[in-house]
């Protein structure tokens, strides 16, 4: 397990449980009591811990090294159910944007979402879940395909932006992105969105039009990624902090400014603490707003998801 | 000859007071070319010498556009509000205060409806000078608006791009202006009510990843700066030199991004040319 540096109190108190528990296993010691203490300190210290992050530290708890990533969900909530399906007929397959079907009970979902690398070669592999225009035309394939099947689409959103580079600029990066948003406003079938890590601008946004949009707790939603936004306003790259707290990029700040529905409850100390909790977590939250949305015909659920877009934006009139 | 000599050493005339000649006279062109201001203005703001776009606003794109400059101007006292208190290095109202006593404009864009070769057409069109023409609820909000008045009305609709991508001061909400700016295209198209986009110096961002590639087709003047990423971001990315022309109206024609680039002095006479066709109406003289 890898420690943030606000965590380093939580690995203090947890090397401490491990030797005491050592020295008990190793000799005649009672560690009992010692033990429960530790563990008691243990449970008190995240609690005031997770409970007044920052902005910016939750920014770095939705990169945490060990955070689930988009496969390691799908895999746990269909398990072996799931199909991946590769390829935008067009070009290539882009490894920062996978997707495929699966099944939650009964019912399949088709899923779309990028992808991270958890070491070195894998991060290479996924370009670090910065998509290509061809991911963005992969995913649009695999979400024309689902509408003509009627089956229902879940995107995860885990990017720190569209990639940036010299042939996803030849390729029209803007253009797929853009084309992406507007068939999702009008796709037939319920799309359920959530940001399971971070979510930069456009590049999210390209897979994030949904009739419903949830966030895990410690993950983010912005224009602007507080790096960039520092270097632009601020004109230097120290001004993370600040530029995190500026931008209203937490969960419970999208929800209250109405442009994400539910947030996603995570384990005390992020998702990656207990993985298996924060699957269980997605998983319902999937299928109880895919019960929300299944019954209602294409023809409302476009115009409902029209109309809750048509709203966002605050001005005076 | 010391009545010629310095009292002091140096230049010591503060930036305020340095005489310079009169603004609006003369332009210069970025190949050096001096052109005069009243002959930019007869040629469309297009320097004569060597065929140059200078940057324009909307009052001059609507001047191209409608016959004699009538129009109706739609939605013009819509306002930007501060509904995340963003501050910076300055807060945000203060740099709306100090954009809008700048350019005398109250945001990014303007919507305009009139007649052009005769018949209906709305133009949105977007101001670099303010606050870069970065797009937040306001331009969304327009943007729409003139949409609906385009549904409403069955009057096709084209919108002019100009602006650095969505309005960090607006975080997330600028970031959603993509996603209702699409909406409605999406309705202008189920509609079959045509939409332009023409993109101009320069279309980057936010705005590239929504309503300026989404034309049923997509013009450019020459030589503009459009991509979704800025140059300077897609160079410290990759380390890699950009090759000559990259991101220009002329590299997006080539890589098949863009119908066709149109010239100023043209933009008229081709945007009601391809609409008569595509609409099979007799071509307007």
């Amino acid at each position: 397990m890898e420690y943030l540096e606000f965590e380093l109190p939580i690995k203090e108190l947890e090397d401490q449980l491990q030797k005491c528990r050592l020295i008990g296993t190793e000799s005649d010691v009672d560690v009992t009591d010692t033990c429960s203490n530790i563990e008691k300190k243990l449970i008190a210290t995240q609690k005031e811990i997770y409970k007044n992050l920052t902005a910016w530290q939750r920014v770095q708890l939705s990169r945490h090294p060990n955070r689930p990533y988009t496969l390691d969900h799908i895999r746990a909530i269909c398990g072996d159910t799931f199909l991946e399906l590769h390829g935008d007929r067009g070009f290539k397959d882009d490894k920062a944007m996978i997707g495929g079907l699966g099944k939650i009970g009964d019912q399949s979902f088709m899923f779309i979402g990028q992808q991270k690398g958890y070491n070195t070669k894998t991060r290479q592999y996924r370009n670090f879940g910065m998509a290509n225009p061809e991911g963005y035309r992969k995913a649009l394939r695999l979400m024309k395909s689902a509408e003509k099947f009627g089956i229902p689409v879940v995107t995860l959103l885990d990017t720190p932006g569209a990639y940036p580079g010299l042939e996803a600029e030849e390729r029209g990066q803007g253009e797929a992105i853009a084309r992406n948003i507007l068939e999702m406003t009008r796709l037939k079938v319920p799309i359920i969105t959530i940001i399971v890590g971070e979510g930069a601008s456009g590049g999210a946004l390209g897979i994030g039009v949904g009739d419903v949009v949830l966030m895990l707790e410690n993950t983010w939603y912005s224009v602007i990624s507080p790096e960039s936004c520092s270097s632009i306003l601020w004109r230097s790259w120290e001004f993370k902090e600040q530029a995190a707290e500026a931008l209203k990029l937490t969960a419970s700040d999208m929800k209250k400014q109405k442009l994400v529905d539910e947030i996603i409850k995570e384990p005390l100390g992020g998702a990656h603490r207990d993985r298996e909790k924060t699957f269980q977590s997605v998983s319902n939250a999937i299928v109880k707003s895919y019960e929300a949305l299944k019954n209602l015909s294409p023809k409302e659920l476009v115009a409902k998801r029209m109309d809750k877009y048509s709203q966002m934006g605050v001005f005076k009139d | 000859m010391s009545w010629f000599k310095r009292k002091t050493k140096g230049i010591t005339t503060t930036t305020q007071e340095k005489k310079d000649t009169p603004r609006g006279l003369w332009y210069k062109s970025p190949t050096g070319k001096i052109v005069d201001a009243d002959e930019l203005e007869k040629n469309f703001y297009v320097s004569p010498e060597d065929g140059y776009h200078v940057r324009i606003g909307s009052k001059e794109y609507f001047e191209i556009l409608f016959d004699d400059n009538k129009f109706k101007e739609l939605d013009a006292n819509l306002e930007s509000k501060d509904p995340l208190k963003f501050v910076d290095t300055k807060k945000y109202p203060e740099r709306l205060k100090a954009a809008q006593e700048k350019t005398k404009l109250k945001d990014a864009i303007r919507v305009g409806v009139g007649k052009s070769k005769g018949k209906d057409l709305v133009v949105a069109c977007m101001d670099f000078a303010f606050i870069g023409g970065s797009m937040g609820s306001v331009v969304g909000e327009k943007i729409a608006r003139a949409a609906n008045y385009s549904l409403k009305h069955k009057v096709p609709l084209l919108v002019i791009s100009k602006s650095g991508g969505a309005r960090m001061m607006e975080s997330a909400l600028s970031l959603m202006q993509l996603a209702k700016t699409s909406v409605k295209l999406a309705q202008l198209a189920d509609a079959g009510i045509p939409y332009i986009s023409l993109c101009t110096d320069p279309t980057t961002g936010g705005t590239t990843a929504s309503f300026a590639m989404l034309g049923d087709i997509n013009i450019a003047e020459p030589g503009a700066l459009i991509g979704f990423a800025g140059p300077r971001v897609v160079k410290d990315t990759t380390g890699k030199d950009l090759p000559e022309g990259f991101q220009t109206s002329e590299f997006l024609l080539e890589h098949g991004f863009l119908d066709f680039i149109v010239l100023r002095k043209e933009l008229k006479a081709r945007v009601n040319q391809y609409l008569d066709l595509i609409l099979n109406q007799p071509l307007r003289a």
